[in-house]
């Protein structure tokens, strides 16, 4: 059976009307400012997604000059043992955590799990997904990635082992 | 390709999986790095590394997490740039490209693992 | 005995956005000062703007109750329903009023929804259960289906979507993602999934299920952050994607018909 709608969805701008597009872009999703702490968690897990790809694919290049022998292997080190290499390297401490804590998070609310469930909405209307239980995911998930920072940062310019 | 014909809920699977068995792999490589009883420094000198290297569980280790990763990342990528642009040329190419891009650092890592074991 | 209502008045600017297409102009901002009270709407603003200084204004709007979701647009930089946006809950000297972004504009604060209802349209948005006997259907009898209130409970939310467009103006991926079906489209899907008197099920995930469809949500919950009616756009499609990658299941009874007799 099939209760269906029975005629077309005519609406059109017609010939002669000049349209023009409105999408937002790539600023669209480059500003997370707007819509609160998911859309800012959206935005990290993506800048932190592609600069860990960049550094894995950097890490296993820096890596391979191991088969060139010990000068090759030292000589490399000496490029990446410096402070803008250390620093860079924080940034990749703070990045991966982040972004495994926050993809965790994600792996459970994507599958419908710690966002609530359907109810009768209720004036001001607000959005049950959007609770402070898979909310805290993201804060935790910051909160971490700046203590395995200061870690890192204590391990590389520090005398932690 | 059998893998372009999988669907999307099953890729995402796989997005998951290997993210989630990346992060336990990592967290044991890390370890090799600062947990065992010589500083971050000295572990990474090379006859060290080359240590590591020679231990087959830590050879094995090293594979999964390069395979693991490569996939996570790689599909990661796929997805950004799939929701860049959209018309047929593009979707085609970027697919290709990512699982060139995929399966090129995963036999290169792989050289250096095999290589690196035999040192 | 009256009792007085505050009736201070006080004045804002109303900067709207103005372009027309069809006559090559360049887009810009019309300045107006409106006086307005504390419950004058962002509509009741634009309509005072339109009534009095400029008559050219093109604003879409009919119901002016958060009902029929025509008075869609960005003000203050967030989307929002004019109708619904008092001036004083914005909290600022100049109202900003932009078209919603993502989608085509057509002239001033008017866009085009073609688009936006043509993906609502390919999730298949209707009732369909091919259980009911075809003697049933043919004969147009007079039959419901047995439903409780629980199982209703379970996509009510989601069924009060107005069409606003305000979720599909307020998504990252949709401001890049043409093919993407948007939230609206996808809470849809979710809210006939939950259905338990509909039975597209596999027609239903087949049509998500790809390369542009749902898994282009990264939960960014906009959609939810911006809805008017408590809809909850990101809910359902999370819900959705559980039931899609296996981990939760869509338990519902598919509902049975009660006959002319009972």
């Amino acid at each position: 059976m099939g209760i269906k709608p029975n005629s077309e969805n005519n609406s059109s701008t017609g010939g002669d009307i000049r349209i023009k597009s409105g999408r937002e872009g790539l600023m669209g999703w480059l500003n997370p400012t707007r819509y609160g702490w998911e859309r800012v968690s959206y935005w990290l897990q993506r800048l932190t997604g592609v600069g860990l790809l960049i550094y894995f694919i950097g890490h296993i290049y820096e890596t391979s000059s191991l088969v060139n022998g010990i000068n090759a292997w030292n000589s490399m080190l000496e490029l990446t043992q410096t402070t803008g290499g250390h620093i860079f390297l924080l940034l990749v401490i703070g990045a991966s955590t982040f972004h495994t804590v926050n993809g965790l998070r994600l792996i459970f609310t994507e599958s419908g799990i710690g966002i609530g469930r359907p109810g009768r909405p209720d004036y001001p209307y607000d959005a049950t997904s959007l609770n402070y239980k898979q909310k805290s995911g993201i804060w935790v998930a910051l909160l971490l990635a700046t203590i395995a920072m200061l870690y890192g940062g204590m391990v590389m310019f520090g005398d932690v082992n | 390709m059998p893998l372009l014909k999988l669907r999307e809920s099953q890729i995402m699977k796989i997005h998951y999986l290997t993210g989630i068995c990346a992060v336990f792999f990592v967290a044991i490589h890390i370890l090799f790095r600062i947990g065992m009883g010589m500083s971050f420094n000295e572990s990474l000198e090379f006859h060290n590394v080359v240590a590591n290297y020679h231990n087959i569980y830590y050879v094995i280790l090293l594979e999964l997490i390069l395979v693991f990763i490569s996939i996570h990342g790689f599909n990661g990528l796929r997805i950004i740039l799939l929701e860049l642009k959209q018309n047929q040329w593009w979707e085609s190419t970027i697919t290709i490209l990512v699982l060139a891009a995929m399966i090129g650092v995963i036999a290169y890592g792989t050289r250096t693992i095999i290589i690196g074991s035999q040192l | 005995m009256w009792i007085r209502m505050s009736e201070e008045t006080k004045k804002i600017k109303l900067k709207v956005y103005r372009t027309n297409y069809n006559k090559e102009e360049s887009p810009h901002y019309d300045e107006f000062d409106v006086s307005v009270k504390r419950w004058t709407t962002v509509l009741d603003a634009l309509l005072d703007a339109k009534s009095y200084s400029d008559s050219s204004l093109g604003i879409r709007y009919s119901c002016r109750m958060a009902s029929c979701g025509s008075c869609g647009m960005k003000i203050n930089g967030r989307p929002r329903l004019a109708c619904y946006t008092k001036i004083s809950e914005l909290n600022d000297q100049t109202i900003v009023c932009d078209p919603l972004p993502n989608f085509p504009r057509i002239r001033d604060l008017v866009t085009d929804f073609t688009e936006f209802f043509a993906h609502h349209k390919k999730i298949e948005p209707y009732i369909q259960n091919e259980r009911v006997p075809i003697d049933v259907v043919k004969n147009d009898d007079l039959v419901e289906f047995k439903q409780t209130p629980e199982d209703v409970d379970k996509y009510l939310q989601f069924s009060y979507c107005i069409k606003c467009g305000l979720c599909y103006s307020a998504c990252p991926t949709v401001a890049t993602d043409t093919k993407f079906p948007g939230p609206q489209a996808l809470s849809q899907a979710y809210r006939y999934t939950a259905d338990n008197r509909d039975t597209g099920e596999p027609s239903r995930f087949n049509i998500i299920d790809e390369r542009h469809g749902i898994w282009r949500c990264h939960f960014a919950g906009s959609c939810s952050s911006v809805c008017p009616k408590g809809v909850d756009p990101a809910l359902g499609i999370q819900l959705l994607k559980g039931h899609l990658i296996g981990i939760t299941k869509n338990d519902k009874k598919i509902a049975t018909l009660r006959s002319k007799e009972e």
